[in-house]
């Protein structure tokens, strides 16, 4: 198992113990996981990612085997290209962006190039809906949640295109995955970081309705306790016990494969 | 029936301080649905007693933090039907508004008599109003821990309910040294960093872990702030933030005592003598 939703770094408005990527290693351990996406958390709220970006690269590279970076790129940024190709070169199985911090409406076009160019590099795009709950946010985090409008309009750019949204609570993905033809509903994928279990077995009734292959594994370390998705899969009722999450370490691959058959 | 998908570490009791029940009047078609979730996690984590309340109609005919009397009496009655239903495992906490002080005081009479061992208090009124002297009164002489609805930080009023903070509890358990409250999960909102030092002074607060929030690092700092004394195990409304806390508790490096602590021997300990009689430490020696 993949945990996708894996920052290293400080948050600005509170702290975080040890939010360092030989921690998350034991935490791996601990947790049977094999491998994690580690994004760089300062770099969410920086205006240029590149420092951050570096910082990402170099933390990982004793980790390599486990840890596999997935930077920032921010596509109103001048040569976003680069830091894309740069991503690519590093192995990224996916890159990190952030709509809501940069001002960026849910209907840009950069984001919708960017979804498209990552994808025809084998890369998924990967959203943060939100990293506190709404209700205990610092004063100055004024940036909101992502609207499912945005993933929505990501979703509908191209065939290349595969996101990986986190922190989606149940209403988010229902309103998205309804929103969107089957085509456009395989382009997405959800990590189970933020979705209840029982008593409202919200994960339960997704798998049913959605499909368990939409989802993948998912903690938001350091933000949150690793625990809890692994957690709501051990809830889970007997019908759906044992659904079987995507790979996602094939996530791109497909998109990778059907940007070459087009290309051909 | 118990099921043997265990999921949680083997602890001993668990005592879920802080559990809710729907019931036909909720305005919700699955909420027996619900219910039987909430007996099938728990059977799963190993929960030996849900601690329940039910919150009036829920918001159907009156607003669930300001229950009207007649809401908090069908909800009331829902609860006690429940406890006779289910006697091994669900015990009850007695619903009251503090606006209607003479039906508050009649229901916890009435409730207390059939075997509510609590008091829950929602939004109704500030914590530290006057109004909710009586009920704290009651609640001292009876040895009813009152577990209040708590948003962790309190900066601005919040829609649909007269919400309170630790700051705000705390002053009423300062005035109140004979009862003991518990206030509301921790993880339910707001900023629990506030609501350490709020009610740090004030060792008859007793705060619940529950809640959907899992913040890494939360449940160090309340130990560290409050000791494992203090703290009470609980689910609230996602048993499965509940199920990752008592993971994540035996993951930090604590003693067995010090998790039995929060698992219920302080539960054992503030509750009315005999409200658990299941739960024992393994030998059968009681808290």
């Amino acid at each position: 198992m993949i945990d996708v939703n894996a920052l290293i770094g400080p948050y600005p408005f509170r702290h975080v113990p040890h939010p360092d990527p030989e921690i998350l290693v034991r935490v791996l351990d601990r947790e049977g996981l094999q491998s994690a996406w580690v994004g760089h958390l300062p770099s969410a709220f920086h205006r240029d990612p590149g420092a951050g970006n570096g910082e990402l690269y170099k933390a990982l590279e004793p980790f390599a085997s486990r840890l596999r970076p997935v930077p920032v790129v921010r596509p109103d940024w001048p040569h976003w290209e680069r830091s894309l190709h740069t991503a690519a070169s590093a192995g990224a199985p996916a890159v990190r962006v952030y709509p809501p911090q940069w001002g960026l409406g849910p209907h840009d076009a950069g984001m919708r190039d960017l979804a498209i160019a990552a994808g025809e590099q084998g890369m998924a795009t990967l959203l943060t809906v939100r990293f506190e709950d709404l209700r205990q946010r610092h004063p100055m985090d004024g940036a909101g949640d992502l609207a499912a409008a945005a993933i929505r309009d990501l979703a509908r750019a191209g065939n290349a295109v595969r996101l990986v949204v986190t922190a989606a609570g149940r209403e988010m993905i229902e309103e998205v995955h309804w929103s969107l033809t089957y085509e456009e509903q395989r382009r997405v994928f959800w990590d189970i970081s933020w979705i209840w279990g029982p008593p409202e077995d919200h994960l339960a009734k997704l798998f049913r309705t959605v499909g368990a292959e939409r989802f993948v594994f998912g903690t938001h370390w350091p933000m949150r306790l690793t625990q809890t998705p692994r957690a709501n899969l051990d809830l889970l009722p007997d019908d759906v016990r044992g659904a079987v999450l995507a790979d996602a370490a094939t996530i791109c691959s497909a998109a990778t494969d059907r940007t070459v058959q087009r290309s051909q | 029936m118990i099921d043997t998908r265990a999921v949680a570490p083997a602890a001993g009791p668990l005592i879920d301080a802080h559990a809710h029940f729907y019931h036909a009047g909720a305005g919700r078609s699955d909420w027996a649905d619900v219910n039987a979730a909430r007996f099938r996690a728990g059977e799963q984590m190993g929960i030996t007693y849900h601690v329940a309340s039910v919150l009036g109609s829920y918001g159907f005919s009156s607003p669930t933090y300001f229950p009207s009397p007649n809401d908090v009496t069908t909800g009331n009655d829902v609860m006690l039907a429940l406890c006779v239903a289910e006697p091994e495992r669900v015990r009850m906490f007695v619903t009251v508004n503090p606006n209607y002080t003479s039906h508050a005081l009649a229901e916890i009479d009435r409730c207390v008599a059939r075997g509510a061992i609590g008091i829950k208090l929602l939004a109704s009124r500030r914590a530290d109003d006057p109004l909710l002297d009586p009920i704290a009164d009651v609640a001292a002489a009876r040895g009813l821990p009152v577990l209040h609805h708590i948003w962790q930080h309190r900066r601005r009023e919040w829609p649909s309910q007269e919400i309170s903070d630790g700051a705000d509890l705390a002053r009423l358990a300062d005035r109140h040294g004979g009862a003991t409250f518990i206030l509301a999960h921790i993880g339910g909102g707001g900023d629990y960093m506030h609501t350490f030092p709020a009610v740090a002074d004030s060792p008859n607060i007793y705060p619940d872990l529950s809640g959907s929030g899992v913040d890494r690092g939360m449940l160090d700092s309340a130990i560290e702030a409050l000791g494992t004394e203090r703290l009470l195990w609980g689910s609230d409304l996602t048993m499965c933030t509940g199920l990752a806390k008592l993971r994540a508790l035996d993951a930090i490096g604590l003693g067995e005592l010090e998790i039995a602590n929060m698992r219920w021997r302080n539960a054992v300990r503030i509750f009315p003598a005999g409200s658990f009689p299941r739960a024992t430490a393994p030998g059968g020696v009681p808290a």
